[in-house]
């Protein structure tokens, strides 16, 4: 990190304070270490240290068999553990050409879509958490409770769950289990209200976040944020309407964007994704057509030689899988992530310049990082 | 001799005691307060509805090991809860918990004393609880704790400021700073000084919430930003202190605005004829009542709002307080003065 | 009996933590040591039935203005004097020549005193309002409203002087 004297004045310089906020620190979220510069309490500038939960997972990946890979992206994004399965099994079958029976494929987009409410609410609570408003962080732990009841009547875990097989379902999805998604659908609908009333139009979160951590659309692009933190900023990229996979091309919903690119619109864009997932869901509960559950996948999965990128949105943004298949081993040759809290921590640095230390957690909050999917 | 030291020395001993008490469960109130509003039940495990949580939380920081780091400024670090700590206990020398009684044929005054500066000996003495945040962080020799400090004592500054400044309409009505002269001033005046100073009233409560560090402004104790702020690197029962002078001085702010504002001890329409029954409960009665929906507010407060950044809370402070106060002060002289 | 006793206790305090202030090296407790003079002279106004003044000198010297030099030493943070190299006898000899200054002064003032015994005070102005707090407000108003109010300028510029040293670009 360049080093810079900072001037108020020729009377009154004063020296930067450093800063090591993390790896242990209630508001990095895990284990992310910022060290900070400071002159008083504005942040000059910050190095974003990551690597303290690095597991090898791509390396490990390597030398697992195609199948065990499944259980290895469980421990990604350990909050959002189903759609990391979802990217996984898609990719190989890309890679595989195989056709997944269309029941699946829906069952996958209810999945992914529990699993966005259930991420956002940990982002909104914890989010909330960071600029002091403790009690939205209870409340939307006990939503994100019922969404992982649900999970645990699907697949039997509650966090890690190794929901997906490739070329489709483990099983069947449980009988009645269908009402249930509906039933939570109705409550959380009101709950999300809930929420928005305790922070919406509360003039402390509105000073809080306004105007923090502006970032235009083109310069946002430009350092590869994804997922809303690029929709805050007024960029209608999103991964389910333009390259659309599961079964996002058969259900009805908009891309919600902000205008601003502060941490308001970010947070306003995820609100508005709450219920744009409660939309898809329905949809894709009501629809489910029957049909079996797994598509004709061989025995032994060894895909032919080649290589094949494949990108789904996970709660946090772009989630893509490059994978590449030599034809001769049952594992592959070489396995690459695109995390998308990885990619979006990228901006954190450009995010904090010039703010204060408080507005540090308000930003990590806001780009929404989960640390297990950015060390892998 | 028993009314020159024995009563006296007897009521000491009776309020401390009953403060600290009051503070301890202070914190089991707050617990359970927020973990009602999060749809929690909060402690339930030690008595029945957690009720003894108190206890095993003071013997769980009496045991636990006391630290001082290396390289701390020992004695400053030693001496920092102390400080805080004294000056939020000997407050309560003033606070007029209700009128003089007769008591086993005796006149008892429910109150340790009452000074004729009554007011003004708060207002200062509160304002050397401050010392405490600051050389704790100062003593640690840690920058988290540093940053804190440095935000506390802006902070309180600022606050004391606004909130002195408001402080004086309210004296200007009573015309005294004896606090039972200022409860007494609401009966003969026939109101409540809540009703005649609303604007005081709103700008003690929120300056109150400021001085002691409580939620939206406990800016320096944020946790999410500060790792606990000011006592990051304090332990046991050090670090207990600082909680309970926080726990106390909520109760002396409450105490204070209910003396200000709620006509203290006396019972709601006191010049009412028909209600004179209201009488016959306890004067002192009224005053924790009225003192009591103080502090759950302030908890209420604490479960509801996010939390400031320091910035705002100047601006707050200087741009917004203080000239209302200013404002305040002179719209009630020259009323005051209209109406002489 | 017992005010001369608190008087004398007192008294020492302040002389003692007053030696301690110039004396201590850590610049901190140096201001710490001024906290506690400031709030032992609040005691002597106490005892002088000045409660008024005792409140006061407890909310602004110690509440207020010692935080500003805490703030400000906490900051600086210094840990020796700056020009420490230099001659430190020329310290020593200006200090001996200030302290025989005063001593002889005050040693004048007491000779002067015992040869001449004080003229009775002018009387004070009949103060018509009881109350410590009152008789302050009244001889400020009264007596003393010219003192009083080049004062409060003397603040006033020191406020403006203190806003356009911190806000060059204003």
């Amino acid at each position: 990190m360049e080093t810079q004297t900072v001037h108020h004045g020729a009377m009154f310089d004063t020296n930067e304070l450093v800063i090591n906020m993390g790896p242990q620190h209630p508001s990095t979220h895990g284990v992310l270490r910022v060290v900070l510069r400071l002159d008083g309490e504005k942040v000059v500038d910050c190095d974003v240290v990551i690597g303290y939960l690095h597991r090898g997972i791509e390396k490990l990946s390597e030398n697992r068999n195609w199948t065990q890979i499944v259980l290895l992206t469980d421990r990604m994004d350990y909050v959002a553990a189903a759609t990391s399965n979802v990217g996984y099994c898609e990719t190989v079958e890309k890679l595989l050409q195989l056709e997944v029976p269309r029941r699946a494929r829906y069952v996958r987009t209810i999945l992914c879509e529990l699993q966005r409410i259930a991420s956002h609410c940990l982002w909104v609570g914890t989010h909330a958490m960071d600029i002091g408003a403790m009690t939205v962080f209870l409340y939307a732990f006990r939503e994100r409770e019922l969404i992982l009841d649900l999970f645990e009547e699907f697949c039997g875990a509650r966090l890690t769950y190794n929901s997906m097989r490739i070329g489709g379902l483990p099983l069947d999805v449980p009988p009645g289990w269908a009402k249930k998604v509906l039933e939570f659908c109705t409550i959380m609908e009101a709950k999300v209200g809930e929420y928005e009333e305790l922070l919406t139009h509360n003039r402390i979160w509105l000073e809080r976040t306004k105007g923090i951590g502006i970032i235009s659309g083109p310069e946002a692009t430009g350092l590869g944020l994804c997922g809303p933190a690029l929709r805050g900023s007024g960029v209608a990229r999103d991964v389910r309407k333009d390259e659309p996979y599961a079964a996002y091309d058969e259900v009805q919903f908009d891309v919600v964007i902000g205008t601003n690119g502060d941490t308001y619109d970010r947070y306003l864009v995820r609100m508005e994704e709450f219920r744009q997932s409660l939309r898809i869901i329905r949809q894709a509960t009501e629809g489910i057509p029957e049909g079996p559950i797994v598509g004709k996948v061989p025995r032994l999965i060894k895909p032919a030689a080649g290589e094949t990128y494949h990108a789904i949105e996970s709660p946090k943004g772009e989630l893509g899988y490059f994978i590449v298949s030599d034809g001769k081993s049952t594992n592959p040759y070489r396995f690459r992530v695109r995390p998308p809290s990885f990619c979006n921590l990228q901006g954190l640095r450009r995010l904090v310049r010039g703010h204060l230390v408080a507005d540090v957690v308000a930003l990590i909050g806001s780009i929404d990082i989960v640390l297990g999917e950015v060390d892998r | 001799m028993i009314d020159q030291v024995l009563i006296p020395l007897l009521k000491i001993v009776i309020v401390l005691n009953a403060t600290l008490v009051a503070v301890t469960y202070m914190v089991l109130l707050e617990r359970k307060v927020i973990a009602w509003a999060q749809s929690r039940l909060g402690p339930m495990r030690v008595g029945p509805y957690g009720v003894l949580q108190p206890i095993a939380d003071a013997i769980k920081l009496m045991i636990k090991e006391d630290i001082t780091p290396v390289r701390a400024d020992k004695w400053v670090f030693t001496a920092a809860p102390i400080i805080s700590m004294v000056p939020a206990l000997i407050v309560y020398a003033v606070i007029p918990f209700g009128p003089t009684v007769s008591l086993f044929g005796r006149k008892v005054s429910l109150y340790i004393t009452d000074i004729n500066v009554g007011l003004l000996y708060i207002v200062s003495v509160a304002s050397v609880g401050v010392y405490g945040i600051i050389l704790a962080g100062y003593s640690s020799n840690s920058k988290y704790p540093l940053l804190a400090s440095l935000r506390a004592s802006a902070q309180l500054i600022s606050y004391e400021v606004a909130v002195t400044l408001t402080l004086v309409s309210v004296i200007l009505m009573a015309g005294s700073l004896s606090m039972v002269e200022i409860v007494n001033a609401q009966y003969n005046q026939h109101v409540w000084f809540v009703f005649a100073q609303p604007f005081a009233f709103v700008l003690v409560l929120i300056g109150g919430l400021a001085e002691t560090n409580r939620a939206p402004f406990d800016l320096p104790e944020a946790e999410q930003e500060l790792t606990g702020g000011f006592h990051t690197e304090y332990s046991g029962m050090r670090f207990a202190l600082f909680f309970l002078a926080e726990y106390a001085n909520m109760i002396v702010v409450s105490s204070v605005v209910t003396t200000l504002f709620l006509g203290g001890w006396l019972p709601p329409f006191p010049n009412v004829g028909a209600l004179h029954l209201l009488y016959y409960v306890p004067s002192w009665t009224w005053f924790l009542i009225k003192s009591f929906l103080f502090l759950y507010l302030f908890i209420w407060i604490r479960a509801t709002l996010p939390r400031y950044r320091y910035d705002q809370l100047m601006r707050l402070g200087w741009k917004v307080l203080i000239p209302l106060a200013i404002l305040n002060l002179v719209v009630t002289g020259i009323v005051k003065v209209m109406l002489m | 009996m017992a005010q001369a006793i608190a008087f004398y206790f007192i008294a020492a305090c302040i002389l003692g933590f007053a030696v301690l202030v110039v004396t201590t090296r850590d610049t901190v407790h140096s201001v710490l040591f001024l906290v506690l003079d400031f709030l032992f002279v609040a005691a002597l106004y106490v005892l002088l039935g000045a409660q008024f003044l005792a409140a006061i000198q407890v909310l602004v010297y110690a509440g207020g203005i010692v935080v500003l030099y805490l703030f400000v030493v906490m900051l600086v943070n210094l840990k020796r004097p700056p020009e420490a190299h230099e001659d430190p006898h020329r310290r020593t000899k200006l200090g001996f020549g200030l302290a025989a200054a005063v001593l002889l002064e005050l040693g004048a003032i007491a000779v002067y005193g015992s040869v001449n015994p004080a003229a009775p005070m002018p009387a004070t102005p009949a103060i018509p309002v009881s109350g410590n707090t009152e008789q302050v407000g009244w001889l400020l108003y009264t007596s003393y409203l010219i003192p009083f109010e080049i004062a409060s300028m003397l603040l006033l510029v020191a406020m403006i002087g203190a806003i356009v040293l911190a806000k060059r670009e204003l």
